[in-house]
């Protein structure tokens, strides 16, 4: 089944994807008093993800990526721009039934697995709660039977023992498998997982990652999966979005996209990824620079003063997000069709 | 509150802590959770020096409060023994200028004095609780509404405002005397709750019950209050020591009915007949120990409470190392 | 590039052939518990030479934070050192008193810890951070501690400009080249850092593992670098010592671990990593989870999770055999060989 992937600006939409957002602007005021800053968190994001896939959002810290993440989740609201989910604006929900109907559509899976489990309660707690908000219609024993079915397809098993569990009792990553299951419970369309095997050892990274793309394959549910490692989006995901400082840095499918990176940022990102396969290279210092915290940017290309390919133009003007290639997209006034110079790695 | 989004390893292990043990050593894990909280509460009391001593202690006085009549023989209140004995085979502990058997007393009079302190610790914990927890969560003009009566009472000399309200209370036994306690005596534990509650706010679980759909009051009663029940109870118990000595404390000058049987009105009526002065010291002394029993019980549970939640306290078996150099 | 700091008389630079600067034998840490005791580092042996770069890998639980805290001696209480010597430039340290230490810190051997954020004084400005660890070591003129502190941070690539900043102004990178900066005031022979980038991003991290090899191959130091992430350490590190359930797994040079990995374990950790070049394979990581170590199996710690156990594994524990230049805790190895002791 072939599904559109559409969201650049400028294609065609054949059909509505599962969700859109609109340049997406959050800003924050830091600075108490008379001093009134702007943090730019995220400026200008537009994206999409469509139904039955795993979109990747990678960045460093201070890219914007789990601020995207908290106002997909209605954490906070945007301070400018437009969610549409299924077609409708979120702006436009407002009863306490419609929120709480796009809360169970979209939930957040959480980064650690030691404080997003309340230690006082058994593992079942937050599950039974969901089922208890989202499906009023079960009874008491049905909602522990889907309680148990719901533990087992996220490989908690046996999910009857498992629920009786506190969460001390549990690893890391069962943790993390709960908190899927927590999202499972609300019979989501899309989970946003805020990089939900980041603070897991590495072995078992992987059977998360395994479980996201099951999850993706047999209950058809699409996923955000927001990280800053570029190697397990690869094994995961199928399309990447890469942010830098608030913006949207380059976008599409997720082999294209590291195959031939087209904006000097994301060449920078993959140059730096250790990988102990490749053979021993250690070239001349690398970029040092870390990403900037963005206080009341002026135009021109954030990413202008780390990137050696800068030209006057990039200093004047904020490079528009241009689509160089079908679904494959970057911001940068030196990125062409064909290729971009080589700027690291 | 984005996540900062580092590559950040799984859970990191100190010095002094064991590896596996990588969570944050915050509430403790499961102690205070669902039914089987008391079993382990109970093993734990036992296991701990302080608890036990300060358990038992508290025990002691609870069966005194509890069946006086079985322990002390004699009436309290009545004038009829010789006065001013000292200490024999049939009065333990002497009588008073009044001709009262001061063992008797004091064995009686430990039932007010519990009360009084139960349920004002009682009272104002819920109070501190409430108006801490709840300033925290909901923040906002709440919270600064909330804070400001807090910080009022807080900032306001104790024994002075206790003596002003003394003065304009209606002088009437037990309720004027816990209403004064509690006004005075919860704004201490309302600022530690909300301090906790604040460095609680960010916690995931919290925002994961918020993302699921929760009402922020459920969320404050149910998911921020059982998890701070160590803290409570902590809370709980240095209230239940300011209270008695407080109340002791006003019932020495003769606030509450000093009719009524007390080891603070003990202390009234000692004082009031110069007790010390004339030699007559057990009938000081005995009121005053015990006050200072049962507010010690209560710091020893608190200290064992304490460790008993929070590991990192706990005393550390110093280890004899062998070495083959 | 970089003179060698000062250094005081007599605390000549180990140079090579002068010995191994670090020989641990048969390191074991247990834990004091309620409930009985843990041996958290068991049975740990290694040397390293001067100039060595030396990476220990393993996941949460393994011991390597334990042993790394051991080698420093910091070790508090419940946790102690139950049997085995740290050989420090020929002088067992595992014994000595806070007063004989002294000398040894700092001089001879300095700790970076993993985040600049909890070990930096968050009130002090880095310049009287820096100076208080020199006068906590001797050195008195201000002059000598002004000219050294701009000298370490200039090697680590700091502008010296920043002596008077706090640690909170600066970013994460540059406080963890400060807390390296540091390390170095007195040069010292061997430099233990316990995951000294994982608060970093990818791009930082990766500048700073190659300033840390840069100054390595200048000075002269070696180094213990410790961390969960064994693709970190794969081009900078010398010899890799993998470990598991506070066990060495497998002790042999980088490359051949890489390339030839022995213990199921390696083996299995390495294809935990998924690989942003060549072909998308499926990958299954190691089921199973870390194991608990107040309850120790009776043979070997992996064998509950190892993809060829076999029911020897299960009641022998193994011992470390060497197979060419590298040792191996596993029973597939056993086969004619000596067990290395």
């Amino acid at each position: 089944m072939t599904e559109p992937v559409a969201g650049q600006p400028g294609t065609a939409l054949a059909t509505e994807p599962l969700l859109r957002a609109e340049r997406l602007t959050k800003h924050f005021r830091i600075g108490g008093g008379l001093v009134r800053r702007r943090l730019h968190a995220v400026d200008e994001v537009t994206f999409s993800i469509g139904r039955q896939e795993i979109v990747a959002l990678a960045g460093e810290s201070g890219s914007g990526k789990s601020t995207v993440a908290r106002m997909l989740a209605k954490v906070y609201p945007p301070t400018s721009g437009e969610i549409y989910f299924g077609g409708r604006p979120l702006s436009a929900l407002r009863s306490r039934a419609d929120l709480l109907r796009y809360r169970g559509e979209v939930p957040l899976v959480f980064q650690d697995p030691f404080s997003s489990l309340n230690p006082v309660f058994r593992v079942s707690h937050g599950v039974l709660r969901s089922l208890q908000l989202h499906r009023p219609e079960l009874g008491k024993a049905e909602r522990h039977d889907e309680a148990v079915r719901l533990f087992e397809i996220v490989g908690l098993t046996p999910g009857g023992d498992v629920l009786q569990r506190y969460p001390h009792e549990l690893s890391g990553g069962q943790r993390q498998r709960v908190g899927f299951a927590q999202a499972l419970a609300l019979r989501p369309k899309l989970i946003v997982a805020d990089e939900p095997v980041s603070m897991l050892d590495v072995s078992i990274r992987i059977g998360l990652l395994n479980l996201m793309a099951g999850l993706r394959d047999s209950q058809g549910v699409s996923i955000l999966y927001i990280t800053h490692d570029i190697a397990s989006a690869r094994y995961v995901a199928d399309r990447l979005i890469v942010m830098y400082a608030g913006q949207i840095a380059e976008s599409g499918p997720v082999e294209d996209v590291l195959a031939s990176p087209r904006h000097p940022y994301t060449q920078l990102l993959l140059s730096a990824v250790p990988d102990p396969r490749a053979p021993l290279a250690v070239g001349a210092e690398t970029d040092r620079g870390e990403p900037p915290r963005v206080i009341d940017p002026t135009p021109g290309c954030r990413f202008r003063w780390r990137c050696p390919l800068a030209v006057e133009e990039c200093h004047q003007v904020t490079p528009p997000f241009r689509e160089l290639l079908p679904g494959h997209g970057a911001a940068c006034h030196l990125a062409r069709a064909t290729a971009t110079p080589k700027a690291f790695g | 509150m984005a996540a900062t989004g580092l590559s950040t390893g799984p859970g990191q292990a100190g010095p002094g802590q064991l590896p596996g043990m990588a969570g944050p050593a915050g509430a403790a894990p499961g102690a205070w959770a669902g039914s089987a909280a008391l079993g382990r509460l109970w093993r734990a009391v036992r296991s701990n020096r302080k608890a036990a001593v300060g358990a038992a202690i508290l025990a002691v006085f609870c069966v005194l409060a509890a069946v006086p009549g079985l322990i002390a023989h004699d009436n309290p209140e009545a004038d009829a023994y010789p006065r001013s004995l000292g200490p024999s085979a049939q009065h333990l502990l002497g009588t008073t200028a009044y001709g009262q058997d001061i063992f008797a007393q004091a064995v009686w009079g430990a039932r007010e004095t519990l009360i009084i302190a139960l349920v004002s610790g009682v009272i104002s914990t819920v109070l501190s609780a409430v108006m801490g927890i709840a300033a925290a969560y909901l923040g906002g003009l709440w919270d600064g509404g909330l804070n400001l009566i807090t910080d009022i009472l807080l900032v306001i000399p104790t024994f002075p405002l206790l003596i002003v309200l003394v003065a304009y209370l209606p002088n009437g036994g037990l309720v004027p005397l816990i209403a004064v306690l509690v006004i005075t005596g919860y704004s201490y534990g309302a600022r530690q709750l909300r301090a906790q509650a604040l460095s609680m706010r960010d916690r995931d679980f919290l925002e994961a019950a918020r993302v699921r759909g929760e009402r922020r009051l459920y969320i404050v009663f149910v998911e921020i209050i059982p998890a701070l029940t160590s803290l409570i109870v902590a809370t709980f118990l240095g209230t239940a020591v300011y209270n008695v000595l407080a109340a002791a404390g006003l019932q020495f000058i003769g606030f509450g009915d000093p009719n009524s049987l007390s080891w603070g009105t003990m202390l009234y009526w000692a004082e009031n007949n110069a007790a010390l002065q004339t030699g007559q010291y057990l009938w000081a002394i005995v009121p005053g120990a015990c006050i200072a029993l049962l507010g010690a019980a209560f710091a020893l549970l608190n200290y064992a409470f304490d460790e008993i939640g929070n590991p990192a306290l706990r005393p550390v078996r110093k280890y004899r190392t062998r070495h083959d150099a | 590039m970089m003179p060698n700091g000062s250094r005081p008389p007599g605390t000549a630079h180990a140079g090579a052939g002068d010995g191994p600067v670090l020989a641990v034998h048969g390191l074991s840490v247990e834990y004091a518990l309620a409930h009985g005791t843990v041996r958290a580092v068991d049975d740990v042996s290694f040397e390293l030479e001067p100039g060595e770069f030396l990476g220990v890998v393993g996941e949460s639980g393994c011991g390597k934070s334990t042993l790394l805290f051991a080698i420093a001696h910091l070790l508090v209480p419940p946790a102690a050192i139950t049997a085995g010597e740290v050989i420090f430039r020929g002088t067992s340290i595992a014994g000595m008193t806070d007063r004989e230490l002294a000398v040894v810190r700092w001089r001879g051997l300095s700790v970076v810890m993993q985040s600049a954020m909890n070990a930096l004084n968050p009130v002090a400005s880095v310049a009287a951070q820096f100076a208080d660890a020199m006068k906590a070591h001797g050195v008195t003129s201000r002059e000598e501690i002004a000219d050294r502190s701009a000298e370490v941070l200039r090697m680590v690539g700091i502008d010296p400009v920043h002596l008077k900043s706090y640690p909170h102004q600066l970013s994460g990178g540059m406080r963890q080249r400060t807390m390296i900066a540091m390390a170095l005031l007195f040069t010292p022979d061997l430099v233990i850092m316990d995951e000294p980038t994982s608060a970093l991003d990818v791009v930082a991290q990766r500048s700073l593992m190659v300033q840390i090899k840069q100054l390595q191959q200048d000075l002269g130091f070696a180094i213990i670098f410790v961390t969960h992430d064994m693709s970190l350490v794969s081009h900078f590190s010398d010899r890799l010592i993998v470990m598991y359930a506070g066990q060495i797994a497998e002790y042999g040079a980088t490359r051949d671990v890489f390339d030839h990995p022995l213990h199921p374990y390696s083996a299995g950790l390495l294809d935990a990593f998924p690989s942003i070049t060549g072909p998308r394979l499926p990958l299954t990581g190691i089921p199973g989870r870390p194991p608990d170590l107040s309850r120790p199996l009776p043979g070997c710690a992996f064998a509950p999770r190892c993809p060829k156990v076999s029911t020897a594994c299960e009641i022998t524990a193994p011992p470390l055999y060497r197979v060419g230049g590298t040792q191996v805790r596993c029973l597939l190895h056993a086969d004619g060989r000596a067990p290395d002791d």
